[in-house]
């Protein structure tokens, strides 16, 4: 009886304290779902070129069988460079996607709910204006990045799956695809790639378009994109040189030389060889660039919470 | 506790002043109406009260400061900034979630009764709703919301008048319940007359009229008087005169109703009347507007 009623009043202390964390991080959860209820594309556009992607893959899938045999007579490591290629174009295809779907939602974030004047039916709810950036900034930052490669790894695991069957089909082995292609090893290798490439790498950019969307009435691309502009004009004309474009251009499509993974080469022998993720997480740009992004945020927080509809 | 006070709230933006030191204390269990021109400073006033603005003066709202405690606040405090602020895009099953989730204090059975009772349906979208069903959902979500303070700017506008007396109905039937505080701004007066415990006049960011609706009854006098006797009661100072079929309607501010029965029948005059009889003594509105 007595360790009946000692777990039963431990249970309510469980809830009591769930129930606290949950007054906290419900609102951001709640905040998170609702920006993808209101950008539905930024799943569809991954998930739509995944499976254009995949649709030509598979009419590709029938020449495989004679480019295998044909490839049979190489030594391993060009047989792998030449099968990984359509596995290397997919990834960044993906990429190029992530970056698209980011940059499209940060523009229009904070814009949106000022332009349909929902902003006051948001304000009348108990969420603070930093919830909702941060929950707006974790699209671009957590959620775009996971599911890029929640989808990536999918999308690839269907291309070896296809391949073998074809293979197969043909009375082929599959043994050296799946030993020459480790999917393990390049599924860490994207995570890797999306997180510090494409999440930490270009987060000031990120920030920045959101930043501008909690500010400008009208035309945030253009006002984002103005004073980066007179920046690098400003640089150029008088120092003649082209440090601050090449800055934000390698800012935006990952750049960092360091977390690239297309080096082929390198890739069966020692695939690990160019990960350095403490450089990379030391390195003082990296440091600078969060700084700026953690600044454009509480900029943000603070034009939402003092700015009205438009 | 007063549920709203305010001492010397100002506010200006730029060089125009909207709030020019407001003082003003409503009690717990009022329905206010705040009513005046366009540009009056009603909005600005209620944006002051719901934390969207900085301000200087004193405010405090449920013992907060709006403006620093704008977080806490908003849990005992709901509002309906405007008609047609919801999420156009929105389902109306995924804003019950979202309210659900984050709002304490909101209950979704009761929402949903309410819900009900319209042509609304949960899987709609609200762009497929019309203006009046939008109105009901907004409605029905901040009626399901236990707040101790709820605020309407101007929540029926564009309304047509089913739907706008059917909002108020609503309102009084089904969510006041004597404890909660209701502070609304509208230019629709006659809709609110009856609902009102308690009126206030705001013109050029100044109060001009502050009363209880007893005091109302009590204060303000209206009776058709016929030609003949017209000047007799204008000695009464008559507040206000207008013309109405070549009769002259004169409204009286504190004059003993049976000192004005000798004229005719002795009505209590409408908001509307009283908020054009004030406003043109203010020199603000010309008085061929007023019928």
């Amino acid at each position: 009886m007595n360790t009946q009623s000692n777990s039963f009043s431990e249970s309510l202390n469980k809830q009591t304290v769930t129930a606290a964390a949950m007054t906290s991080t419900r609102p951001f959860y709640w905040s998170v779902r609702r920006e993808l209820w209101e950008n539905r594309f930024v799943y569809l556009a991954p998930i739509g070129v995944a499976c254009a992607f995949l649709f030509g893959f598979i009419i590709s899938a029938f020449r495989l069988p004679g480019k295998v045999r044909g490839l049979s007579a190489l030594d391993p490591l060009h047989y792998r460079e030449a099968i990984a290629v359509p596995y290397d174009i997919a990834a960044g295809l993906m990429m190029l996607v992530t970056i698209l779907v980011s940059v499209f939602y940060c523009v229009d974030a904070l814009h949106s709910e000022r332009r349909d004047r929902s902003i006051l039916f948001w304000k009348s709810l108990p969420v603070s204006d930093t919830t909702t950036v941060l929950a707006k900034a974790s699209i671009p930052l957590v959620v775009v990045p996971l599911l890029t490669f929640a989808i990536a790894i999918a999308m690839q695991f269907l291309m070896l799956l296809v391949s073998s069957v074809v293979l197969l089909a043909n009375g082929l082995s599959v043994s050296n695809l799946w030993s020459q292609l480790s999917f393990v090893q390049m599924s860490l290798l994207l995570l890797y790639h999306l997180l510090t490439a494409h999440t930490l790498w270009p987060a000031p950019v990120y920030c920045w378009l959101l930043l501008v969307s909690g500010w400008a009435r009208r035309a945030v691309f253009l006002w984002a994109a103005l004073p980066l502009i007179a920046i690098a004009g400003i640089e150029g004309i008088a120092f003649r040189t082209a440090h601050f474009a090449a800055m934000v251009a390698t800012r935006l499509i990952g750049g960092a030389s360091n977390t690239t993974m297309s080096q082929p080469n390198v890739f069966p022998t020692n695939p690990m060889a160019h990960i350095t993720p403490v450089e990379f997480l030391a390195s003082p740009s990296l440091l600078i660039g969060l700084l700026l992004a953690a600044a454009f945020l509480a900029g943000a927080v603070w034009l939402r919470r003092n700015r009205g509809p438009i | 506790m007063p549920c709203i006070e305010a001492r010397g709230l100002r506010k200006t933006f730029g060089p125009t002043i909207a709030l020019d030191g407001i003082d003003l204390r409503v009690d717990e269990g009022r329905i206010l109406g705040l009513i005046g021109p366009n540009g009056a400073g009603k909005t600005t006033a209620l944006n002051a009260i719901l934390g969207l603005i900085p301000y200087q003066g004193q405010l405090s709202v449920l013992g907060r400061d709006p403006w620093t405690q704008r977080d806490q606040l908003m849990r005992d405090v709901s509002f309906i900034a405007d008609v047609a602020v919801l999420p156009r895009w929105i389902r109306v099953s995924q804003l019950l979630d979202y309210v659900a989730g984050v709002h304490p204090r909101f209950d979704r059975a009761k929402a949903e009764s309410f819900l009900a009772r319209t042509e609304i349906r949960q899987a709609s979208k609200v762009r497929h709703l019309s203006k009046g069903m939008v109105a009901q959902l907004h409605l029905a979500i901040v009626m399901a919301i236990d707040a101790r303070l709820l605020v309407l700017d101007e929540p029926t506008l564009g309304l047509d008048i089913l739907y706008r007396k059917q909002f108020y109905d609503s309102l009084l039937n089904d969510y006041f319940d004597g404890s909660r505080t209701i502070l609304v701004t509208t230019h629709q007066v006659e809709e609110v007359q009856h609902v009102l415990t308690d009126l206030m006049f705001i013109n050029r960011g100044r109060i001009v009229l502050s009363c209880s609706m007893e005091e109302f009854e009590a204060r303000y006098a209206e009776v058709t008087v016929n030609p003949e006797q017209l000047e007799v009661a204008r000695a009464l100072k008559p507040v206000y005169e207008r013309q109405v079929f070549g009769r002259s309607i004169l409204l009286f501010d504190g004059v003993d109703r049976k000192q004005l029965a000798k004229f005719g029948e002795v009505r209590t005059p409408s908001i509307a009347d009283l908020f054009v009889a004030v406003m043109s003594q203010q020199g603000e509105v010309a008085l061929g507007a007023a019928r």
